[in-house]
């Protein structure tokens, strides 16, 4: 059977990749050049398989000067098939269509290095052909995933950057111009932190995070604490509630909180805020905390007990210490939360004095308000939280896969 | 000796006991008055004919207005008092006006007598009942004397004490089962269930099976592993508001790229306004399809932000699988597909079917993405977006509180399967 060759399989994964490199950098031509390219897959259909065939029939002698020669041929390739013309691009382009050319043959020959590395070109067993297919499907399957992450964010920070006019005149120009000047540039950013008062909204998301977070440890590591460690009747009842509590969403109580704060005017307030917050982070926090606890050992307490400290000596000298790195993501980790909370926020702020980030980029959702400024407000909410996350991101991860299944 | 020993340690418990309950004090009475507390009263106020405008409780509005001229000796002059119940819908009882006439007049008259009364300068009229949306006027002549002196004695300086009781929908005992009648019986009550379980189903299976790809994918150790593995977390820590609306930026009909680029490539005639379309036609092989776009744009950002989630728990769970079994599976002559059926698989079902149902409750509950992508219009209407929509949009909280009921009602069936799955898996 032929599809048992490895001739074949490098046949075709010339193929596939050729169509999916030709693919992709027309889209980021179409992107960076910001003028229509047209899409012809026919000449690569035929280029990516022969690259494919060339790379499994000279895989014995590989070297630098011989992959550098072949991406070389694959551009002159693609360049011929399409008549000097790929894309149907203008005249002015020809450098940024010559790279994409080049980086096109680049990374196909790349892929094929990749995935075909030791095929023999002969009669595959099952288990070579398997391989070759997972091989072949991480490539893919990676690139793709990345892909699909990141765009969202890249599309938030382009449109931040421009001005209303490029943004309707051609809406697939997604490059930026670096030549402008910082003021052009940071246009949406400027305007947001002086007419919009985003610099009071950053401050009261800190002010009511960091509360949050202060709150919500200074309750949950007694309470933690206890759970684990001390013998309490109908613990398991207690820690069943814990869990039970946290599965609760906000919009379950949004009504009577909204009646409830109305009467006793705290809705409109930031008060209002750092009482409710707290209330949904505790039982996450505690639920996180007991873990930790319990997993540290109890024979340090009995020794502690011993040489005569009490319980809250224990907590704030053995305890505490001991769990800081469990304290710090479980701190991140409520923070986030805090950070990104929508609905309460909604819900209970009128003032745009008092808006937190996420109810201050509510409030920029109209039509009378640019779409750049709208996103410029999303890369300032985002920021704070991708730094944090940057910079702690093995005690974020630890936080998220202990209690991150709510969210 | 052992009695004194059992005291001691009974003392210990006893006093262990006692600490307990003052560490976890504060967390109890924290979560009790925001959650447990609000959680009942949404249950109270399911059953209450109550709207936005009863937030805002009845009350008389007076106002003091005089009439004709009061440094003219020879004429009569009015004090009037019109007074009307500010609400729509409630009586008042019990309403009774105070005001001091100033030292400078004499009261000549009082309309309405029967109501009304002068003691000591003091006029009170006890009006007993306002009924909703009525008002009416207390009228009072005047006339001055000869102590009456200009700065002192104006009538409208001091200001009309009103006092009455009325009932408040929130407090009373009156109840009913209208929110819930209106609830079930409305037309959409099926739709808005099958959106919802579409929704939930769709997207927590998707984010897990994701989230099992991409943890296949980072399995394998590469150059810039940890980097990638960083970067596919973004989309569940970055706020919901940001990534929201970049999406709706990204596949806006007008100005947005994913839009404008199809129609460049020639993929559609017009752009397609994805999250405000409810169906589109798809056509396979002549067979016409209804599709729900925008039902399933919400899916795919559901998928999108969570299957991080997912891949974080599957990653770290099979990290701390054992190599030596994936071993002697290759010299058992095993093929990789075999491997991941027979044994990654497997082992990971455990973590994957507890990951299902958490996530299954969580994507149930959610509000915040489905509200901001498409305000909960063009087919995608969950529960959750139903609470708003009647308490918020409709202004009737009792409605909007009877859909969160059934919600807590749904979200309590899946806690406790929830609960008796995991007691098998730790985690």
């Amino acid at each position: 059977m032929f599809w048992k060759y490895g001739l074949f399989f490098s046949i075709l994964s010339g193929g596939i990749w050729g169509i999916f490199w030709q693919i992709f950098f027309t889209l980021v031509g179409i992107l960076t050049l910001g003028t229509p390219l047209s899409l012809e897959l026919s000449q690569i259909m035929i280029i990516g398989p022969l690259a494919g065939f060339i790379y499994i029939k000279s895989q014995k002698f590989l070297s630098i000067k011989f992959h550098l020669t072949a991406i070389i041929i694959i551009s002159f390739l693609i360049y011929i098939s399409h008549l000097g013309n790929p894309y149907h691009a203008g005249d002015e382009n020809q450098l940024i269509i010559f790279i994409l050319i080049l980086s096109t043959s680049f990374f196909i020959w790349v892929s094929l290095n990749h995935s075909l590395y030791n095929l023999s070109p002969g009669k595959l067993s099952k288990h070579d052909i398997e391989s070759f297919l997972i091989k072949f499907m991480w490539g893919i399957g990676l690139i793709i995933l990345i892909l699909i992450t990141l765009i969202p964010f890249y599309i938030m920070i382009m449109t931040s950057l421009k001005n209303q006019q490029s943004l309707i005149l051609n809406p697939l120009d997604l490059s930026v111009n670096l030549n402008t000047d910082f003021k052009t540039l940071f246009n949406s950013y400027i305007e947001l932190f002086t007419n919009f008062n985003f610099h009071l909204f950053l401050i009261n998301s800190f002010i009511v995070s960091c509360t949050t977070v202060i709150i919500t440890l200074f309750f949950s590591i007694p309470g933690a604490y206890a759970l684990a460690r001390l013998r309490i009747p109908n613990k398991k009842i207690f820690s069943g509630a814990v869990i039970l509590i946290y599965l609760i969403p906000s919009i379950v109580l949004i009504i009577p909180l909204y009646i409830i704060f109305s009467y006793m005017g705290l809705r409109n307030s930031l008060f209002g805020l750092m009482l409710v917050y707290p209330a949904t982070t505790i039982p996450v926090a505690l639920y996180m905390l007991r873990g930790y606890f319990s997993a540290l050992s109890s024979e340090i307490d009995d020794a502690a007990l011993i040489d005569g400290l009490s319980r809250v000596q224990i907590i704030l000298k053995i305890a505490i210490p001991l769990s800081k790195p469990a304290i710090v993501s479980v701190g991140l980790y409520v923070f986030m939360i805090a950070w990104n909370e929508f609905l309460i926020a909604f819900m209970f702020l009128d003032d745009p004095n008092i808006f937190t980030l996420s109810r201050g980029i509510m409030s920029l959702n109209s039509s009378e308000i640019p779409q750049q400024h709208l996103m410029a407000g999303a890369v300032i909410a985002t920021i704070p939280v991708m730094v944090i996350f940057l910079y702690l991101e093995k005690f974020l991860i630890s936080g998220l896969s202990a209690g991150g299944v709510k969210g | 000796m052992t009695n004194i020993k059992k005291k001691n340690k009974n003392n210990l418990l006893e006093k262990e006991k006692k600490l307990g309950l003052i560490l976890l004090l504060p967390t109890i009475l924290i979560v009790l008055s925001v959650v447990i507390f609000p959680l009942l009263a949404n249950f109270w106020i399911s059953f209450k004919p109550v709207s936005l405008g009863d937030l805002r409780p009845p009350k008389l509005i007076v106002k003091e207005r005089i009439k004709g001229n009061l440094s003219d000796k020879s004429q009569i002059a009015e004090i009037q008092y019109r007074y009307r119940n500010s609400s729509i819908k409630y009586d008042l009882k019990n309403v009774i006006i105070k005001d001091i006439i100033p030292n400078g007049f004499i009261v000549k008259d009082l309309q309405p007598a029967q109501l009304c009364r002068i003691k000591l300068k003091e006029l009170t009229c006890n009006l007993n009942n306002v009924s909703s949306k009525s008002s009416g006027k207390i009228i009072v002549k005047i006339h001055k004397n000869d102590q009456w002196q200009k700065e002192l004695d104006n009538p409208k300086k001091t200001k009309p004490l009103v006092t009455f009781s009325s009932k408040n929908v929130l407090t009373s005992f009156e109840f009913n089962t209208e929110n819930f009648k209106k609830v079930f019986s409305a037309s959409e009550f099926f739709e808005v269930l099958k959106v919802s379980f579409y929704y939930t189903i769709f997207g927590t299976a998707g984010a897990l099976l994701v989230g099992l790809l991409a943890a296949q994918i980072l399995q394998k150790s590469f150059r810039g592993r940890s980097i990638v593995r960083g970067l596919l977390l973004f989309p569940y820590v970055s706020p919901v508001i940001a990534v929201a609306f970049a999406w709706v930026i990204l596949f806006d009909p007008f100005s947005g790229i994913i839009n404008s680029m199809l129609v460049q490539m020639n993929v559609i005639d017009k752009p397609i306004n994805f999250f405000g379309q409810k169906y589109t036609d798809i056509i396979i092989f002549g067979y016409v399809f209804r599709f729900p776009l925008a039902l399933s744009m919400v899916i795919a950002f559901e998928i999108w932000r969570y299957f991080p989630l997912s891949f974080l728990f599957i990653l770290a769970r099979m990290q701390s699988f054992p190599e030596e079994v994936y071993d002697a599976a290759k010299m058992d002559g095993a093929s990789p597909f075999q491997q991941f059926i027979y044994i990654s698989l497997p082992f990971l079902i455990g973590i994957m079917s507890i990951l299902f149902l958490l996530r299954f409750i969580w994507t149930f509950n959610k509000f915040d993405d489905i509200f901001l992508l498409t305000g909960g219009n063009a087919g995608t209407r969950t529960f959750t977006v139903n609470v708003y929509e009647q308490a918020f949009a409709i202004s009737n909280l009792g409605a909007g509180a009877a859909v969160a009921v059934v919600i807590f009602i749904f979200l309590l069936t899946f806690s406790l399967l929830f609960m008796r799955y995991s007691k098998k898996e730790t985690f």
